[in-house]
């Protein structure tokens, strides 16, 4: 079996940062392995702008942004095999994998770097009532077909579920002569940027209707018509139903990490973000496989993405070079008072070199708190925080003094407060 | 007297602001928390600008079609007139991120561009 330092499972943004930062690191011995044609991932179909301001400063399409770190890449030497589908991943780092030209084969890799993306909740995960005609996809196929293959999937559309693809998707159909009726969303708030609100629905006149939800779909060969309600404790409300006529449904009610091979290699996954249990240096449960982007967790920007994987690749690179090291003491990193998770959920202080990067996300909209973590029963950092929402990721970092309260401490706890 | 509301787009507090107008020009912007929102809303009301991106088709290309963008802001307004300039138009491949695919778009003096490479056949 061919012999490989460091194989990548994608070759998305994650994948493509993570191989970039494992070269710069010194690693030589780099395979991207992509299914899709070419390099670039889901950006590819992301044609709208706002890529890029905080790694690049400047605003970016998903294509544009895409073609940077793909041209970086190339220009390191780095080999991508393209078409290419992995099979198989074990627990000893085999990877399986296929393609036409080089028909079935396997790598021995002495690290691994998961960056497989996510997929979006379809129809049979979300139990809507109704037949089962044509016409109702999840807002990325519907994106996919606008922006790559070139052709409108209807005319006449309601949008359930107010993510960002949805709020994407409602301006570009409308760009493309279709009628974008409105946007249900089932929770009194929406899991969209702000900025996405104003420019994809306010601009064009869109209603978004807030703690409603789809009742009833009609018709049989095609959608013929939506029934939507206003849900009121998390049931609709009878005599609250509006109907409209309509011939496509699209469906944006969230992303979920793309776990299939890491589940069979046996990594262990969080039960809250469907994504593997990372320690500081973004390693899983099994040695020398790390994981970044939004197959450990969901991001709402590419930026934070590329930034992670970035992490991961050094970090895979300095298991390969230095060999799997005993990491020491492991602090669990728990996540309270309305912190839905965080991600590490494991910090060894004796790996840190300097900086501890703690993402996380709340479990509703909170005002005036304050974002606190704890190292035992010690506040180490604090900060005021005006508006924490479900769709807006928070980034800490703990740096210099902070991290010297660790060792022997217990565990961290990060968690929201009075302000 | 016009009243305008808006969301504010600066930060993910996303607040509600009032803008008051007179006769085009801002009398008073209020419900902002910060100067952001105040410097937000004027523009607003007053020359709102977007990015506008979408696809055009390409002749003899790996793909049917290539992602483009206005290389720069363009009045609000002139949107669907940009989009609709750029119906007329089928780029031939290869493409090369940030060639020009229509000058000057719906005479807004802003060319669109390319934002992807497109190979020929």
């Amino acid at each position: 079996m061919k012999q490989i330092d460091l194989v990548i499972l994608g070759g998305g943004p994650a994948g493509l940062a993570a191989a970039i930062a494992a070269r710069k690191a010194g690693v030589q011995d780099i395979l991207i392995l992509e299914r899709d044609r070419e390099p670039g991932g889901i950006l590819n179909q992301c044609i709208h702008n706002g890529f890029g301001l905080h790694t690049f400063q400047e605003e970016l399409t998903g294509p544009e942004y895409a073609a940077r770190f793909a041209d970086q890449v190339r220009e390191l030497g780095i080999p991508c095999k393209l078409n290419t589908m992995v099979l198989d991943l074990s627990a000893r780092r085999v990877v399986t994998a296929v393609n036409r030209t080089d028909g079935l084969f396997q790598l021995q890799a002495k690290a691994v770097v998961l960056a497989m993306g996510c997929r979006e909740r379809p129809r049979g995960a979300l139990n809507i009532p109704g037949s089962r005609p044509a016409g109702i996809y999840t807002a990325g196929t519907a994106q996919r077909l606008v922006n790559m293959e070139g052709c409108l999937p209807g005319r006449r559309v309601v949008i359930l579920g107010s993510g960002d693809i949805g709020l994407i998707m409602a301006r570009r159909m409308t760009l493309e002569g279709a009628k974008v009726l409105c946007v249900a969303e089932l929770m009194p708030y929406s899991g969209g940027l702000k900025r996405n609100i104003v420019q994809c629905l306010d601009d064009f006149g869109i209603p978004l209707k807030l703690s409603h939800t789809v009742v009833d779909i009609k018709g049989k060969k095609r959608v013929e018509g939506v029934t939507i309600a206003r849900v009121e404790n998390g049931r609709p409300v009878p005599g609250s139903e509006e109907s409209y006529d309509c011939d496509t449904l699209l469906l944006s009610c969230g992303l979920l990490p793309e776990n299939e091979l890491s589940r069979a290699a046996g990594v262990e996954l969080s039960a809250v973000t469907n994504g593997p249990l990372v320690d500081e240096s973004l390693q899983t449960s099994l040695p020398g496989v790390f994981a970044a982007g939004n197959v450990l967790h969901v991001h709402d920007l590419v930026d934070y993405v590329s930034e992670e994987a970035a992490a991961a690749g050094a970090h895979a690179a300095r298991y390969i070079l230095q060999g799997g090291a005993e990491g020491g003491e492991a602090l669990p990193v728990r996540a309270a008072g309305g912190v839905r998770y965080t991600v590490p959920t494991a910090v060894h202080p004796a790996r840190l070199d300097g900086a501890l990067t703690l993402r996380l996300r709340v479990d509703n909209v909170y005002r005036d708190r304050a974002l606190a973590v704890y190292a035992g029963q010690t506040c180490i950092w604090r900060r005021k925080r005006p508006v924490l929402a479900p769709g807006e990721m928070e980034t800490i970092v703990l740096k210099g003094p902070a991290l010297d309260k660790l060792p022997g401490c217990g565990g961290l706890t990060v968690t929201l407060e009075e302000a | 007297m016009e009243k305008r509301e808006l969301t504010c787009i600066g930060c993910p507090l996303g607040c509600t602001v009032q803008v008051t107008l007179e006769n085009g020009a801002v009398v008073s912007v209020t419900g902002n928390t910060c100067p952001r929102g105040d410097a937000y809303a004027r523009k607003e009301v007053t020359a709102p600008t977007r990015i506008v991106t979408t696809t055009v088709p390409v002749r003899g290309g790996v793909l049917p079609a290539v992602s483009v963008k206005t290389a720069g802001d363009i009045p609000k307004n002139k949107i669907f007139d940009c989009v609709r300039a750029l119906k007329t138009v089928t780029a031939d491949a290869p493409v090369a991120i940030g060639q020009v695919i229509l000058a000057d778009a719906a005479g807004t003096g802003v060319d669109v561009i390319a934002t992807k490479a497109v190979d020929a056949v």
